[in-house]
């Protein structure tokens, strides 16, 4: 039992290290703090590779799913959590007491992988503490700033409603259910009745705000473009993976037939990735923008989600859409950090001229982000529109058509300049970490893309347990 | 702004300093130009040399002929898949050919020499790999990134609002490749068992039964292809596209991007659904005439020569259109329809080197007379001899005078339409009356007439441009004297797809 939760375990362990390496180091180290954490992230890798193709099961009591899925969504948190680590080292180096900074940085990734295997109300609310309360710091991580003050306050205000309206839900799913695990909703749930239909909302709101979809969404955009630019990079991708897939348990634990979870979470992606877009068209602020295009992104992710059960595509474009999300995003605001922050959109004119790599990784993101192939997100766009069709919903997909068009629009907003301007004047980086970071990134991009069977086959192997 | 058409050898003085800041020896600059031109245009031959191997292995059995395949997402029914057959081999060996004589043409590079071949390249290998990809997942990967190719070489080396021509060129054609991307979906979730595979797809007929599905697919192929090809209406990105695009760009465009939507209707729409193809046959080849007279009535009234021929374009494709139409109409005479389709076929490949050569020659009057108005110039017949003979040549092929290729192709789409749709056959001669004139007009107006004082030291056509032109039009007259080598490739696949015994 115990030997399913190594990863977690590992996680705990590293972040409680670097911490008190943090409180002990002299200011000179504090960077080791960083060095720890990568090695914390290296090993919990490594102890979740060991789990790949492992038996499918609930532990805990049924609280814990250790399925291919979750385990999936943990590599993918933790592969994001070593490129936003790599983001972070050049950017705080001048912040004096950063070390316990990796040690947040370590329980927020650790708050998305419990995410990814919950299959426990109590478990969640867990999860989503532990995540919510450390981004909030995270987002705040800059004392002074009034920005990052701002998007945190904002960041916490939603956080703190949506907690609200979650426990209110769980409250209310236990009620009716007589138990908190998800497989005991399947069995204790009744088949209707407005309560049922209330604790669900309330409880899927929740998961909104995790994800950054409609209706909690707001927070999104202010943390991308407020919040330090690796704590937006992080905040804004890695607990996302575990809350989709944690909405994904959930909605298959729903009775069916009463609770419309299928037209619901279809409204929700086509009203997320609706607004995404067009509020994205016209900012000025690279990571505005970013932030906003990130709320369009979990719109198409959510189409997963819609199509659970009707196709065997669902899971697999599920995962793909994570990873092609996650990446994708470290990618494009390693760019911002390496950079140095610099945000204006003015600010990228000519940038390929002198920086050609960096200008090379914000475009493979970008197209990625589009479903250019053989970028990963284009494998993971085929796969959405194959699942969502076969689904039954064709709309949708024809809506995420039009609303792929729209986004061309903002991402070659961006790119054109920096390829087709004129250089105004030098563009100091950051450091070789953060270069490094987005390079690999970028790379991964393109090599999943192409490489993509292994991940497929493996994908498509993979279970979701939970009602 | 006034200065970017002036041709770099001039404007050398005047370059802004993000252009070259360390300022080297113009004729330093020159040199390192020259050397990676003569480098690329190598480089982009070796696939011309390759596909004149295969042509001489080609056998004409009606299949796909030296096929490769490599898995490469298996358990999605991906593979690497090449291979040619009579309509792909002429097209993608038209294609290396435009390439190399693109690629060795002169143009303004503004200073960044590097990118610029390595984008033509790139791209030479992306229209290869569409035209040679027999897995649909493949041909779709190919498709898409040649659009992204092209947005950089327009943005970066076009002119005039070139940024705007290359985001509307993108988001215009990506619009249209997403329904593509839904429909290749669609059909291949139909197919049992999956795959992208396009041999395997033509034997199973996925969506043979018709019906509501049958027709969504066949909607969004269509789209897909038509925003390509350009089918009127949807082919209002494709004048500003061309006009700010740099000329090698603009021949490759018009030469070869333009046939990928053809050769979609064909590969895709005709071979993979022919029943839901013969129920839209009628309102594809009205849309088809529509596009022939409007295409020439258009470009009849435009002032600037590039434009002009980007309008003829749109005629042109039209031509191609009806034909394949007729191919696939579903009834008439077998031997009527696979005239029309190999004309079609024969259509798009002499269009390829006509409008391509078209397309430099434009190229050559900018570098020369800074302006593609064709007010502007006049009685240069005197001064540049070369250039005269060949922009001759060039139009009157694409006007179609008996002996060139031109008239090649159009006669067979005629002759086949005639016995399917004998109406629309007759209406769109109309084009042909059109296209006649304007481009009667614009000889008139470029080469004819008094020498204007200001191009009295006109430079005729250096040897690099001949070569390039030279190398296309002699086919063109190949093949409007002798076209049997063609046809009888084109006929190895057509005449087996429209069932003639």
């Amino acid at each position: 039992m115990v030997a399913d939760v190594i990863p977690e375990i590992v996680l705990v362990v590293g972040s409680v290290v670097v911490l008190l390496y943090a409180l002990a180091a002299p200011r000179r180290l504090q960077a080791g703090a960083a060095l720890l954490a990568l090695a914390t992230a290296a090993l919990a890798t490594v102890a979740t590779l060991a789990m790949l193709g492992g038996p499918e099961y609930l532990t805990f009591a049924d609280t814990y799913a250790r399925d291919g899925t979750a385990v999936w969504g943990k590599l993918i948190v933790l592969a994001g959590t070593v490129g936003a680590i790599g983001l972070s080292v050049p950017w705080f180096e001048s912040d004096h007491r950063h070390g316990e900074y990796y040690a947040l940085l370590l329980l927020s990734a650790l708050g998305a992988v419990f995410l990814a295997g919950a299959t426990d109300l109590k478990q969640f609310v867990m999860a989503m503490m532990l995540s919510s309360a450390t981004g909030f710091v995270l987002a705040a991580y800059h004392r002074r700033s009034s920005p990052a003050s701002e998007a945190a306050i904002k960041y916490y205000l939603v956080g703190a409603f949506t907690s609200a309206s979650m426990l209110i839900g769980v409250a209310y799913l236990f009620g009716l259910a007589g138990s908190t695990t998800l497989s005991g909703l399947t069995r204790g749930l009744p088949t209707g009745g407005l309560a049922l239909a209330t604790g669900a909302a309330l409880v899927i709101l929740a998961v909104t705000f995790k994800i950054g979809a409609l209706p909690a969404h707001a927070w999104v955009p202010d943390v991308a473009q407020g919040a330090p630019a690796p704590v937006a990079a992080f905040v804004t991708s890695i607990p996302k993976v575990g809350g989709l897939i944690f909405l994904a348990r959930l909605v298959l634990a729903l009775p069916t037939e009463s609770v419309e979870w299928r037209p619901l979470v279809a409204v929700l992606a086509a009203a997320t990735m609706t607004l995404g877009n067009l509020a994205a068209l016209w900012q000025n602020d690279v990571r505005r923008l970013l932030g906003w295009s990130a709320v369009s992104q979990i719109g198409y992710g959510l189409m997963a989600v819609v199509a659970l059960e009707r196709s065997a595509l669902a899971v697999p474009s599920l995962l793909f859409f994570l990873l092609a999300y996650v990446v994708g995003n470290v990618a494009a605001f390693g760019v911002v950090v390496e950079l140095r922050g610099r945000t204006a959109l003015g600010e990228f004119t000519g940038l390929a001229r002198a920086r050609a790599w960096l200008a090379g990784a914000l475009a493979v993101s970008f197209l990625s982000f589009i479903g250019v192939p053989p970028l990963v997100g284009f494998v993971a766009k085929l796969l959405l529109f194959g699942a969502t069709i076969e689904a039954g919903y064709t709309w949708l997909a024809a809506l995420a058509v039009v609303n792929t068009v729209v986004s061309i629009f903002y991402y070659a907003r961006v790119l054109g300049p920096v390829y087709f301007g004129p250089l105004a004047g030098p563009v100091p980086v950051l450091g070789r970490w953060a270069a490094v970071a987005t390079l690999a990134c970028a790379a991964a991009l393109v090599l999943v893309g192409i490489v993509a069977e292994p991940f497929y086959l493996a994908f498509t192997r993979a279970g979701l347990l939970g009602g | 702004m006034a200065f970017a058409f002036v041709p770099r050898s001039v404007s050398g003085a005047l370059a802004s300093a993000d252009d070259a800041p360390a300022a080297p020896p113009e004729g330093h600059v020159r040199a390192t130009e020259r050397r990676l031109q003569a480098a690329a245009t190598a480089v982009a031959a070796v696939p011309l040399v390759l596909l004149v191997v295969a042509w001489l292995r080609f056998q004409g059995t009606g299949a796909f002929e030296l096929v490769e395949a490599v898995a490469w997402i298996p358990t999605l029914g991906v593979g690497y898949r090449v291979g040619v057959d009579g309509l792909s081999l002429p097209l993608a060996a038209m294609t290396a050919l435009i390439f190399v004589v693109s690629i060795a043409y002169p143009v303004d590079l503004r200073g960044r020499p590097l990118p610029y071949f390595a984008l033509m390249l790139f791209l030479e290998g992306v229209s290869l790999g569409l035209f040679l990809a027999l897995d649909l997942f493949l041909f779709f990967v190919f498709w898409d990134v040649s659009l992204v190719g092209m947005y950089f070489l327009i943005g970066a080396w076009g002119h005039g609002d070139a940024q705007r021509s290359a985001l509307k060129f993108f988001i215009y054609t990506f619009a249209g490749s997403l329904p593509l991307l839904l429909a290749i979906l669609g059909l291949y979730l139909a197919a049992d068992p999956r795959t992208f595979d396009l041999a395997d797809l033509g034997r199973q007929q996925p969506l043979a039964g018709g019906g509501l599905y049958a027709t969504l697919v066949f909607l969004g192929f269509f789209i897909g292809f038509a925003v390509k090809t350009p089918l009127v209406p949807f082919h209002t990105w494709l004048p500003p596209a061309h006009v700010d695009a740099p000329a090698p760009a603009s021949a490759v465009l018009a030469g070869v991007l333009l046939k990928m939507g053809t050769y979609g209707f064909v590969r895709v729409m005709l071979t993979l659904m022919p029943d839901t193809f013969a129920r839209f046959a009628f309102p594809l080849a009205l849309l088809a005439v529509v596009a022939i007279v409007y295409g020439a009535l258009v470009a009849l009234a435009q002032s600037n020569l590039k434009r002009l021929i980007a309008y003829t374009s749109v005629n042109h494709m039209g031509y191609v259109i009806l034909g394949v139409a007729a191919a696939g109409a579903g009834f008439g005479s077998a031997e009527a329809r696979a005239i029309a389709l190999v004309g079609a076929t024969t259509e798009m490949v002499a269009h390829g080197l006509i409008t391509g050569a078209l397309f430099l020659i434009s190229g050559s009057m900018l570098l020369r007379g800074g302006t593609y108005e064709l007010d502007a110039y006049g009685g240069l017949a005197a001064r540049a001899r070369f250039l005269t003979g060949l922009t001759v040549v060039a139009a009157f092929a694409s006007l179609g005078l008996p002996g060139l290729a031109g008239f090649v192709a159009e006669f067979q789409v005629f002759a086949g339409t005639l016995s399917v749709y004998p109406w629309l056959a007759g209406v769109s001669l109309l084009g042909i009356v059109v296209t006649a004139a304007l481009f009667l007009r614009m000889l008139q107006k470029l080469f004819l007439g008094p020498l204007p004082e200001r191009w009295k030291a006109f430079p005729d056509l250096g040897p690099a441009e001949i070569g390039a032109l030279g190398a296309l039009l002699v086919l063109v007259i190949a093949i409007g004297v002798a076209p049997a080598w063609l046809l009888n490739m084109i006929d190895s696949f057509a005449g087996p797809l429209v069932g003639r015994p």
